[in-house]
């Protein structure tokens, strides 16, 4: 499959403090965003996520690395043609109404006269922003902005969308139609690549992540193989026995009604407790296997870190 | 055209400045207040009401320039609508001419709703329209455009503060630095003549711009002096706006 997005080697610090100390943030990421799928680029806040992706639309120049989109040049106009970026918490000309606001930017590309007023109509609607299309941008909620951040990022029918933390800062409900626009985005054959440190978001609609800690990657790939289907611990709730009987099959807890939480860690054990209920005479309520969740994954990339 | 749209939408955002209408109703009041002058004194009343509002038209213009010639390019980073804007496909150089152009159409609009009042005033005093004032305001129109670029280029660096105490040192430097070249002038040679010299081709002339006193007094303006203010002007902005350029293409937008 031909490459969307292909980051080399990237390292950038900067200059802070009164004595400009040098700060690396970004200690060599390599990665890779294949045409046509949803790419999660996950880490903690301050992990790099945010310089990345500025490295890779030009607003901050590398110290080393390379970026290549389409490969192409990461800042030749022929890539940028072919980017759409919405940044973390956006904000823009307060004094434009949406409309305005869309008409400006496409006067950025190359989009035929014709053209333009059509784009823009079918794109207020795909971000159901058409009643708010005479309103000051200054009057959006969060919401609306993220929305009409995402209008302009879509305007060049872009083959690639950039996206940074796009759920941030939003409601539930919010979250999802954003999901959706992207799952409907790579419908449409396009490629999209969001930053996030939630890891819900990026589980239910991801094809592969890569996972960032403190300037490095940790681990990309597939989520299905990052995740392992390996059993962490079953979980079993039972009643009719007494805690005491359990102490040495598992952890187990007193759940409210009398029920008791077992949690088991080794899978040979699950029959012993199978015998032992059936002996005494007690009765199972559920049984469920845990596997390892990219939340795991995660919180023990960052422990190792 | 990319130019084109980032210039309009520049001018579109200046002229809701408010700190543009404080500066033009300043300088309205200074061309009443020219008239009210005139009425009080003695002497050739229309050659005060020339002199005063020539002056308070490049004054104030030279205020507007600079305020938002700083204040603009740093909105833009500070409120973060640079990110989308540059992720666009243009070069940043032209995001820069944009803003360039932008607020030179901005002077220029300013400039004229000055030079209608003044006219006007003007008219009310002398019973006629003097059209060779024209040509003074023609060229602190190119002295703004300098100023203008001036003021952007140390907004690519630094904060509108600082930026603009440079930008107004410039202006003050810029029309005292005559004196250099009457000093160079008169010095003997050596080493104190080669530095005022050298001082004087770095520092900016912003008197070249400057031909009140022959409007007001009627004096020929010989069209070489003309040429030559022209030409230096436009240099002077082309060369400032490259060292903007330069500066601006490297910069990291954190
Ligand atoms: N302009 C800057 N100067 C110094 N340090 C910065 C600057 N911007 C970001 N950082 C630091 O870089 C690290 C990564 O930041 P960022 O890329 O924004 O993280 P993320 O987007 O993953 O939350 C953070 O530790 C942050 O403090
Ligand atoms: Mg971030």
């Amino acid at each position: 499959m031909a490459t969307a997005l292909r980051i080399d080697n990237l390292h950038k610090s900067f200059k802070t403090g009164f004595l400009l100390q040098k700060k690396t943030i970004l200690k060599g990421i390599s990665l890779h965003v294949d045409q046509g799928e949803i790419f999660g680029y996950l880490g903690p806040n301050g992990a790099g996520k945010t310089t990345t992706i500025k490295c890779v639309m030009g607003l901050i120049f590398p110290e080393d690395g390379d970026i290549k989109l389409f490969d192409l040049p990461h800042l030749s106009l022929k890539a940028k043609e072919r980017v759409g970026f919405l940044p973390e918490n956006p904000y823009f000309y307060d004094y434009l109404t949406a409309s305005e606001f869309l008409r400006f930017y496409s006067q950025l590309f190359v989009i035929p006269e014709l053209e333009k007023e059509k784009r823009i109509e079918d794109i207020l609607q795909l971000v159901d922003m058409k009643k708010a299309r005479n309103l000051q941008l200054r009057k959006f909620s969060r919401g609306m902005l993220q929305r009409i951040g995402l209008a302009q990022a879509l305007l060049n029918n872009p083959d690639i969308v950039i996206l940074d933390e796009p759920l941030g800062g939003l409601d539930p409900l919010g979250r999802k139609e954003i999901r959706d626009i992207l799952v409907r985005l790579r419908e449409e054959g396009k490629t999209v690549f969001l930053s996030s440190h939630i890891l819900q978001d990026i589980e239910m609609i991801c094809d592969r992540v890569a996972i960032i800690v403190n300037g490095e990657i940790v681990n990309q790939g597939y989520l299905q193989e990052l995740i392992s289907e390996r059993i962490l611990f079953t979980e079993i709730i039972i009643s009719g026995l007494g805690k005491s009987d359990l102490e040495e099959l598992g952890e187990s807890l007193s759940t409210p009604g009398g029920k008791i939480l077992l949690k088991i860690h080794d899978e040979k054990k699950i029959n012993s407790v199978f015998r032992l209920i059936q002996d005494r005479g007690g009765k199972i309520h559920s049984l469920t296997p845990r596997t390892e969740t990219l939340e795991d994954l995660f919180v023990g990339m960052v422990k190792k870190k | 055209m990319k130019i084109k749209a980032i210039a309009l939408n520049t001018f579109r955002e200046a002229i809701r400045d408010r700190v543009l209408y404080l500066l033009l109703f300043f300088a309205l009041a200074s061309l009443l207040f020219s008239r009210l002058l005139a009425l009080l004194t003695v002497g050739d009343r229309v050659k005060i009401v020339t002199d005063v509002g020539l002056a308070a038209i490049s004054l104030f213009g030279a205020l507007m320039a600079i305020l938002m010639g700083t204040g603009l390019v740093f909105k833009e980073i500070d409120k973060k609508t640079i990110y989308t804007l540059l992720s666009k496909p243009i070069h940043r150089h032209q995001f820069l001419l944009g803003k360039y152009f932008g607020l030179v159409l901005t002077l220029f609009v300013m400039l004229f709703l000055m030079t209608v009042i003044f006219f006007v005033i003007y008219f009310l005093h002398a019973l006629k329209i003097e059209w060779s004032m024209l040509i003074a305001l023609f060229y602190i129109f190119l002295e703004l455009c300098l100023i203008t670029a001036v003021a952007l280029f140390f907004s690519c660096f630094s904060t509108p503060i600082l930026s603009s105490i440079f930008s107004l040192a410039f202006y003050l430097i810029g029309h005292l630095s005559w004196g250099l070249e009457t000093l160079f002038k008169k010095m003997s040679p050596g080493i104190g003549k080669v530095t005022a010299r050298i001082l004087y081709t770095f520092l900016p002339d912003l008197e070249n711009f400057n031909f009140k006193t022959e409007i007001v007094h009627h004096l020929p303006i010989p069209p070489q002096i003309l040429f030559f203010s022209t030409i230096y002007g436009i240099s002077y902005t082309v060369f400032v706006l490259f060292l903007a350029v330069l500066v601006f293409r490297k910069r990291d937008f954190i």
